[in-house]
């Protein structure tokens, strides 16, 4: 049989990986509507970053492992999405997928924002945002210093992108030429206070970000391909650190949710609920026919 | 007397060596950098004013700048330590853990990345640069974060043995160091534990020198003000104890304990605010173990301002004479 190229993805495969996106999504609200508080719009918005990332392949890691010195690091810096993360690791097999719906309970170790301590896959504890990609810059830095190879990558929002603190760390990052870190960073243009235009206009990112010598690349972050693509490319650019501008529609697969930054900090009623899946389901549905 | 079983330098009151902690701090990291390959340090524009450019000069693959970006600093740190690396970072105390202190917070004690923290530049002795660059308040802002100790050295010497203890130590540390240059009051046989503190001046009973009743806690650049205010009170024929509390997370709870129990009172001295220091740190465990007056010197509710490190002791009523004169209110009080 001949072996895959790389950069090639399958049709299969996308379908595949398609399959997986709906159904992390109705996870998702199976566990906010069981946890009874959380972050909905930024999580359904960004399953496709997530499952290209864990699921195409690119990401060195092994859920029986989970302190593989090997293995590729994710910093997850805007902790809030923390159900789409955890339905994401339950996939990927480094718990039990029933473990879900224990999420924001007492004693659960699925904390309301990621805890290192308390779950094996994840890389930092995280929540008060803007302070991921230090300690992103910080694991590149030090995994170079020993000659390793593994990948950085930091999932980032755009609220944060207001953060001074954020901007230190693009600073540090292209001073040390930090080829190993890979920023992705979920444009879906809503934070808590409204439309991120609105509240403090970001644009022109790309171009700020260029400015700063990173090398940016844009996606639809929807599209598996392009964005599995730009993994590929971000891990073979040398010198310059990349970061991966995915514009995304919050709340996405859900109509009423779409676009409505009232949904970052809300979670559906039993009812809302009942129709996202609904919703979700025959998406789903959809695709399977094909 | 001095305490005579810790090998303090005999000639604190004549002669002795001037040098600040933050030299002892350079020297010292400069040393773990050998003993220890994984030690790297990090810097916030303030690397010779803290004595890094050791280091820096020597290792520098080991070094980063990161420019004036402290919430950047602690959070590079902590990402450092999870790849094995034991990370040093200093800046000036008002920034180090005064602007970054949720990031210390997050990044560092509640993700458990051990880090060790130095800010330098504390307290009033600053001096001239005044109350923007005076650290009072951050032994408040870092003993309140669970998974980091707190450590001040009163000389030199200790702060060279506190950054090398701290490199060993379980958790993150913040050690707390001065721009001033000020005696040289231990030697290098004097014991320096994290987690201990020592008697550094008690009476003399085989001269029959009977204890008046009130020990002194007294952390940093004041130890030796303290020193000298009990000599001179013991030529008073006033006899206090004086502990260089320089562990203040965790407590040396068995010495604070001991010497409580001996005593009628209690002083507490720090160049810091008296809300929320070492004092209140000592106040809060005998409170709950054993109740006894206590008395606070510090600052009170208020900034400093620029001046002479000298003048703002005298001022701010923390030299030895402010001392003697607190020690003789109580003595009347107590009986």
């Amino acid at each position: 049989m001949k072996k895959k190229q790389k950069n090639s993805i399958f049709k299969n495969d996308l379908l595949a990986l398609e399959k997986i996106c709906w159904e992390i999504r109705q996870d998702i609200i199976e566990m906010l509507l069981e946890a009874g508080s959380g972050h909905c719009a930024g999580p359904l918005g960004a399953v496709e970053i997530y499952v290209a990332l864990y699921f195409s392949g690119i990401l060195k890691y092994d859920p029986k492992r989970p302190f593989w010195p090997e293995r590729d690091r994710v910093v997850i810096s805007n902790g809030h999405c923390a159900p789409l993360i955890y339905a994401i690791l339950a996939r990927a097999g480094f718990f039990k997928k029933d473990e879900l719906k224990t999420l924001r309970k007492l004693g659960s170790r699925l904390q309301g924002h990621p805890h290192r301590l308390s779950l094996p896959g994840i890389e930092t504890s995280s929540g008060p945002v803007g302070e991921g990609l230090s300690q992103a810059v910080g694991m590149a830095i030090g995994l170079k210093m020993n000659n390793m190879k593994n990948q950085v990558y930091c999932l980032m929002g755009d609220g944060e992108q207001d953060c001074g603190n954020t901007w230190e760390a693009v600073m540090l990052a292209s001073k040390y030429q930090l080829d190993n870190l890979t920023a992705i960073l979920d444009r879906n243009s809503i934070q808590i206070d409204g439309f991120t235009e609105k509240v403090m206009p970001l644009e022109p990112l790309k171009e700020k970000y260029e400015a700063f010598n990173w090398k940016v690349l844009e996606v639809d972050g929807h599209n598996l391909e392009e964005i599995i693509k730009a993994l590929y490319k971000a891990r073979s650019l040398f010198v310059k650190p990349v970061l991966i501008i995915c514009h995304t529609i919050p709340g996405k697969g859900v109509d009423f949710m779409e676009w409505d930054f009232k949904w970052h900090g809300r979670i559906p009623s039993s009812k809302e609920a009942e129709e996202a899946l609904r919703q979700l389901r025959s998406l789903k549905g959809k695709i399977e026919l094909e | 007397m001095l305490n005579p079983e810790i090998n303090l330098n005999p000639e604190i009151f004549s002669n002795p060596l001037l040098k600040s902690t933050r030299d002892g701090f350079g020297e010292g990291l400069l040393i773990a950098g050998e003993i220890n390959k994984d030690v790297v340090a990090l810097c916030a524009d303030v690397t010779e004013s803290i004595r890094m450019h050791l280091f820096r000069d020597r290792f520098p693959e080991r070094f980063i700048e990161v420019g004036i970006a402290e919430q950047n600093l602690v959070g590079v740190a902590s990402g450092l330590a999870s790849v094995g690396k034991i990370p040093v970072v200093g800046s000036y105390a008002v920034f180090s853990p005064g602007r970054n202190w949720e990031q210390i917070r997050t990044t560092i004690c509640y993700n458990q990345q051990k880090v060790i923290l130095v800010g330098s530049h504390a307290g009033l002795n600053v001096g001239p640069d005044g109350a923007s660059h005076q650290a009072l308040e951050d032994i408040a802002l870092t003993r309140v974060l669970p998974n980091l100790s707190v450590i001040i050295p009163s000389d030199s010497l200790e702060a060279k043995k506190a950054i090398l203890k701290a490199i060993g130590y379980p958790t993150s540390v913040y050690i707390r160091i001065s721009r001033e240059n000020s005696p040289v009051i231990t030697t290098e046989e004097t014991p320096f534990e994290i987690g201990k503190s020592q008697v550094f001046w008690l009476p003399d009973e085989e001269k029959g020198e009977e204890f008046s009743g009130i020990t002194i806690f007294v952390c940093g650049f004041l130890v030796y003000q303290a020193l000298l205010a009990a000599k001179e009170l013991s030529e008073e024929n006033i006899f206090v104890t004086v502990i260089n509390n320089s562990s203040i997370k965790p407590l040396d709870e068995e010495l604070i304990l001991n010497w409580a129990k001996r005593s009628k009172a209690i002083l507490t001295i720090e160049e810091h605010q008296v809300k929320g220091g070492m004092g209140s740190a000592i106040s809060e465990f005998l409170s709950e173990h054993y109740p006894l007056l206590i008395k606070f010197m510090g600052i009170r509710d208020n900034f400093g301002e620029s001046g002479q490190a000298e003048e703002l002791l005298k001022k701010y009523q923390l030299d030895k004479e402010a001392i003697k004169l607190k020690v003789k209110e109580i003595l009347k009080e107590i009986n």
